[in-house]
């Protein structure tokens, strides 16, 4: 296996007397899709939250690229190259898609916007995705299929050339084939060698694109593995009882 | 990668039709993005209705006055257009204009300043205005609501200190008057209007050249041309009617050319709009109106935004209290008060401009302001009460809000 971009250790972060993250470790490789999984309230929400720079861990370590860094702020987490794509898409709707990918980050010639790099730009991404759903570019948002945001969502995140993009239950809110086009999507961002994790209630989409899946159990990492090395039933295990017969922690060497 | 000729082919091969560019105006209408065309719609309607019912409504003279009446409406109107934007509102705009215009005739009539630097300083006291209800609005945290509302007050009790014993202050700068009282002379015009033209066909050839360079799909070229014309078409009737004498007593005085508001309020809408479309403090402010929260995590500082949009709002008040002295030839405590507020919202709520924020335009204002001031004039001159007027107008824009509301859920 290739050396992890991104390696938490021993990651803790409590909210008063809640400690919502005891000594979590994680590792999340290049071209791979790491699917963090874990029951309500195991702490996913928080994890991501301390990997994006909103929250800053009270302790641990936070390694990317293999260089210890500390990341304090969103910025701090933007410049490193991650980008995370909320369950409540963090688009305009008001705005067209091409808006939407630049928005915050626009292109600019001398004072006034470069719309038409912009958009040859927003072209380029969505087909570099392949993505054929979207009629034109320069429709409104307000107008596009759930699984057509999380497509804009997403590709969003990848027109930065970002190293790590993180998921948060991007099939939540969408129908079967909608679904099925979010989730090639995502393997075709691994595919293209960025780091993706996938946040996932749903054990079939984690299976389906998932290259290793990391468990959280009541705010321990309970494992970290390979998913073609377990079955089902043993993810189950992990996220409801935190232990399971016979599985490989790949994530620290415990 | 072989994959996306297709679409692309595709396209293209639907770009050039009149019938597709039609289906694709009927569709957005359908998702609840009308725009304009209920002003637009609305203003025709009322035209028609007070043209048959009155023979002085479409004169020459009748026209001028409408263009001189709306205007400082339309001013307010399009600062409220940036706050409105974001979702906010500014219930102080009217006395602001009030403020400055007194801030502007102290100076010039009791300190004998000249006309520019007085400007400067009443425009510079609409900035001031206009700081502290963004400060108090996004770094603060009161609602935009309660402050303008608070400032409402407050500024009405400034004017009236402003105004003084007397109440009333005259205005005798010959520049300030010329505003709302004088006109270009024909050939000017003329003038005015054809490098108004010439500008504005040449940016839209150049932006379609642009598109074409960068290899994008165009606005259709028949489409454009006809828009292009139709609208030029209009403006060059207008002028023609401005051009006609419209004075009573030719030998007295003559009266006839464009109003200088005009160009005053085409200068505000151009750098508007500009502003508003081609910026990226634009893009943000309909990103914030739009969904703060995504703006916010795009790393757009959503409080500055809000600030900015405060202080551009009572900037152009500022102006707006300018054109209103040039009118009444003074400021008095009711400049910028009565009913001059809510016309100018319902301007911009008539022009299309949403109350939810996200939605609105420039010429929004101009539009919304047109119809307001045609309801005003064409029922005075039918000989209504004003009380009658107030009513027809506050129903008009209840009936604009709801059509806002109802295309805002039809959209969704």
């Amino acid at each position: 296996m290739s050396e992890a971009i991104l390696s938490l250790r021993n990651i803790n972060k409590s909210f008063g007397a809640v400690h919502v993250l005891r000594g979590v470790d994680l590792d999340i490789y290049p071209g791979q899709v790491t699917a963090l999984v874990g029951d309500n309230g195991a702490g996913k929400s928080t994890l991501i939250k301390c990997i994006a720079g909103i929250y800053t861990p009270d302790s641990g370590e936070y390694h990317f690229d293999g260089k210890p860094v500390t990341v304090n702020g969103p910025r701090d987490a933007t410049a490193l190259g991650i980008e995370v794509v909320y369950q409540d898409l963090a688009l305009c709707d008001n705005l067209d898609i091409v808006h939407n990918l630049f928005l915050g980050r626009e292109k600019k010639k001398g004072v006034t916007l470069d719309e038409a790099s912009m958009e040859q730009l927003a072209r380029q991404t969505l087909d570099g995705l392949s993505v054929r759903t979207v009629k034109s570019i320069r429709q409104t948002v307000a107008s596009l299929s759930g699984g057509q945001r999380q497509t804009v969502a997403i590709a969003r995140a990848v027109l930065w050339n970002n190293k790590v993009v993180i998921l948060d239950e991007p099939t939540a809110a969408l129908g079967v084939s909608q679904t099925e086009q979010v989730l090639n999507l995502v393997r075709r961002l691994a595919d293209a060698g960025i780091a993706v994790v996938l946040i996932s209630h749903n054990l079939v989409d984690v299976f389906e694109v998932a290259d290793n899946v990391a468990a959280l159990y009541l705010g321990t990492m309970a494992a970290q593995v390979k998913l073609n090395e377990v079955s089902r039933n043993q993810v189950i295990e992990l996220i409801t009882t935190g232990k399971s017969a016979g599985v490989t922690n790949i994530g620290a060497n415990k | 990668m072989s994959t996306q000729t297709p679409e692309t082919a595709q396209e293209t091969l639907a770009a050039p039709s009149l019938k597709s560019a039609a289906a694709d105006y009927w569709a957005r209408i359908k998702s609840g993005d009308i725009g304009s065309l209920p002003a637009v719609l609305g203003l025709v309607a009322l035209c028609i209705v007070f043209t048959s019912m009155s023979s002085s409504f479409l004169t020459p003279g009748n026209f001028a006055n409408l263009l001189t009446q709306a205007a400082g409406v339309i001013v307010i109107a399009m600062g409220l257009i940036f706050v409105l934007l974001l979702g906010d509102i500014d219930l102080s705009a009217g006395y602001s204009a009030g403020v400055s215009g007194a801030v502007l005739v102290i100076l010039v009539s009791n300190h004998h300043w000249n006309w520019v630097p007085a400007l400067l300083v009443a425009i510079v006291a609409g900035v001031l205005m206009g700081l502290v209800i963004g400060w108090l609005v996004s770094y603060v945290g009161v609602p935009s609501f309660v402050v303008t509302l608070a400032m409402f007050l407050a500024f009405q009790g400034i004017l009236l200190l402003l105004a003084g014993e007397g109440g009333t202050i005259a205005i005798e700068d010959k520049t300030v008057i010329a505003i709302e009282n004088s006109n270009m002379k024909p050939l000017i015009s003329w003038l005015f209007f054809l490098i108004c033209a010439a500008l504005y066909v040449l940016s839209g050839l150049r932006k379609m050249a642009v598109r074409r360079k960068a290899g994008l799909k165009t606005e259709l070229v028949q489409l454009w041309v006809f828009k292009t014309v139709g609208l030029l078409a209009l403006c060059a009737v207008a002028v023609f009617s401005l051009n006609l004498e419209r004075s009573n007593n030719v030998k007295l005085v003559s009266l006839k050319g464009i109003p200088d508001v005009v160009p005053l309020i085409l200068a505000i809408l151009v750098v508007g709009t500009f502003f508003l479309s081609r910026t990226s403090y634009g893009r943000h402010l309909y990103a914030v109106g739009g969904n703060t929260e995504a703006a916010r995590r795009s790393g757009i500082d959503v409080k500055r935004v809000r600030l900015f949009a405060f202080v551009i709002c009572s900037s152009l008040a500022a102006i707006a209290g300018l054109i209103f002295v040039s009118r009444a030839n003074s400021v008095s405590p009711t400049t910028g008060g009565n009913s001059t507020l809510l016309y100018a919202v319902g301007a911009a709520v008539i022009g299309g401009t949403s109350l939810f924020g996200g939605k609105g335009k420039m010429r929004d204002a101009i539009l919304g302001g047109l119809v307001v001031a045609v309801i005003d004039n064409g029922m005075g001159l039918l000989g209504y009460a004003a009380g009658i007027k107030y009513i027809v107008t506050g129903l008009v824009l209840l009936v604009s809000a709801g059509v806002d509301a109802l295309s805002r859920k039809g959209g969704n």
